[in-house]
């Protein structure tokens, strides 16, 4: 698609570069916020991870270890209903969100045991911030999830998780950031640019753009373009794969970790792993016969029902799993925002992290998320 | 609406569309036999309840979903008629069989 135009302006409060959900979001917030922000996409020839997406809110296996995740992830959750509500009030276009709690499922004991003790610890970490779950025999599961499979466990379930469609919230932050008078340039990879502090050049799609700020979300493309603004972001490419079956009526009332049921019926399979580099065309049946085995196996009816589509993607994974968030110390008024979870996290993307930009500083408690943290530290 | 070629091999093959029996000839699919029976829809899509009819047959738009003997979401342009094939419309999302 060719550029409808050229940008009026050239100089924005605000340049964000990433139009997926991540940059989506944190556009939506700064231009909220009343900054002229200008939202750069490169276009289809990126990675896409935004288009490819789960669709989970997901909340219960988040920062094992890290509890700061987990209460980011936690915060990202109670800030959804209110983005989803301003996004469909603005927009007219519901992100379909759904936040009815969540399991995830045990398959024999072993698992149920160990999955058991994984929440325990997570309960363990959280302290006083909480951590509301329950370990659910297969008996009282049946209950609350139609046709379990006899080799069901148990769930675990915690409050916490939903889920939402990826392409009506990415739709509804597009809408919204230019309703609001952002400015998205479509087709515009960075080809150049500048960093001083507080001052940046970006060149995109045959124009220079100036800011005081950039914000670098360009999924896996940040890991070329941090450097150029004294920041780091080491991302590699995990790849996932969904299988989507034919639409069905409403069966699932809450999702799992591994299979959720949109709005309209169809169900998702996810929840691969594995490093393809950056290849999303060749998918592998293997992998695909183990997703669709495991949903059998959790609902043995999910069998007779046909596969209609099946795409891969990648997620944009630092080297622990966690988010990378950070503002440049060379440069101040230069950051990143790198993760796998662009849904889950819009919440805290648009409603905490956009504000902390504006002002011109991440809160605190944010610099575990500093990418400082891969730095080999030297002995004392 | 829709009439056959002028020169149709003859219809030897007896399948319902509906309540309806018509003959169709061997090697036609379901979805010939549907358009041949004249019905003003096949299908309602899931989401908005639209009516449709077979429209790419060639196995693309899945325009012409339909429950063909018992079995839900066919897509009739690429199912073969058989003597006493059912084929009935397919009213909205399919249900699937779960256990009670």
């Amino acid at each position: 698609m060719p550029n409808p135009s050229p940008a009026a302006r050239t100089a924005y409060d605000a340049i964000v570069i990433g139009g997926g959900l991540v940059g989506a979001a944190i556009g939506y917030g700064l231009q909220r916020q009343g900054l002229a922000t200008l939202l750069l996409d490169e276009g289809d020839i990126a990675h896409r991870a935004s288009r490819g997406n789960f669709g989970l809110i997901w909340v219960q296996s988040k920062g094992l270890g890290n509890p700061h995740y987990q209460r980011w992830t936690r915060g990202s959750a109670e800030e959804w209903p209110a983005l989803a509500d301003d996004l469909h009030t603005r927009t007219g276009i519901d992100p379909r969100r759904h936040q009815p709690g969540g399991v995830t499922f045990c398959l024999g004991e072993e698992e149920f045991e160990a999955r058991g003790e994984y929440m325990a610890r997570m309960q363990a970490e959280a302290g006083n911030f909480g951590f509301e779950y329950r370990m659910i025999r297969a008996a009282e599961a049946r209950d609350m999830l139609p046709g379990i499979g006899p080799e069901v466990t148990g769930v675990s379930w915690t409050p916490y998780d939903g889920h939402a469609s990826p392409l009506h919230l990415l739709r509804a932050l597009h809408t919204g950031f230019t309703g609001l008078g952002g400015t998205y340039l479509p087709n515009a990879g960075v080809t150049e640019s500048t960093a001083a502090p507080n001052d940046f050049s970006v060149s995109a799609a045959g124009q220079r753009f100036t800011a005081p700020r950039v914000v670098l979300a360009a999924g896996l493309g940040n890991a070329a373009l941090a450097p150029r603004f004294g920041l780091e972001a080491p991302v590699v490419p995990e790849r996932g794969q969904i299988l989507v079956t034919e639409r069905t009526q409403n069966l699932l009332p809450m999702p799992t970790v591994s299979l959720r049921q949109t709005a309209e019926g169809s169900l998702m399979i996810g929840d691969s792993k594995e490093d393809a580099g950056l290849d999303t065309v060749t998918q592998s049946p293997e992998i695909m016969k183990t997703m669709a085995r495991r949903a059998v196996r959790c609902f043995p009816w999910i069998a007779e029902l046909n596969i209609v589509r099946a795409w891969s993607a990648l997620r944009v994974m630092a080297p622990d799993g966690l988010p990378i968030y950070d503002q440049s110390e060379r440069f101040p008024g230069a950051f990143t925002a790198n993760c796998h979870s662009g849904v889950t996290l819009a919440g805290t993307h648009a409603n905490r992290l956009a504000p902390m930009i504006a002002a011109g500083a991440l809160a605190p408690e944010m610099s575990l998320f500093s990418a400082r943290r891969f730095d080999v530290r030297t002995a004392a | 609406m829709f009439a056959q070629r002028p020169d149709p091999r003859p219809a030897t093959v007896e399948v319902f569309v509906g309540d309806a029996a018509l003959r169709v000839p061997e090697g036609s699919t379901a979805a010939a036999a549907v358009m041949l029976a004249g019905l003003p829809a096949i299908r309602e899509t899931p989401v908005n309840g639209s009516p449709r009819l077979p429209y790419c047959m060639m196995g693309i738009c899945f325009d012409c979903l339909a429950e063909i003997d018992g079995v839900a979401n066919r897509q009739a342009c690429m199912v073969t008629v058989r003597p006493g094939m059912r084929i009935a419309p397919q009213h909205g999302a399919r249900t699937a069989r779960v256990p009670a």
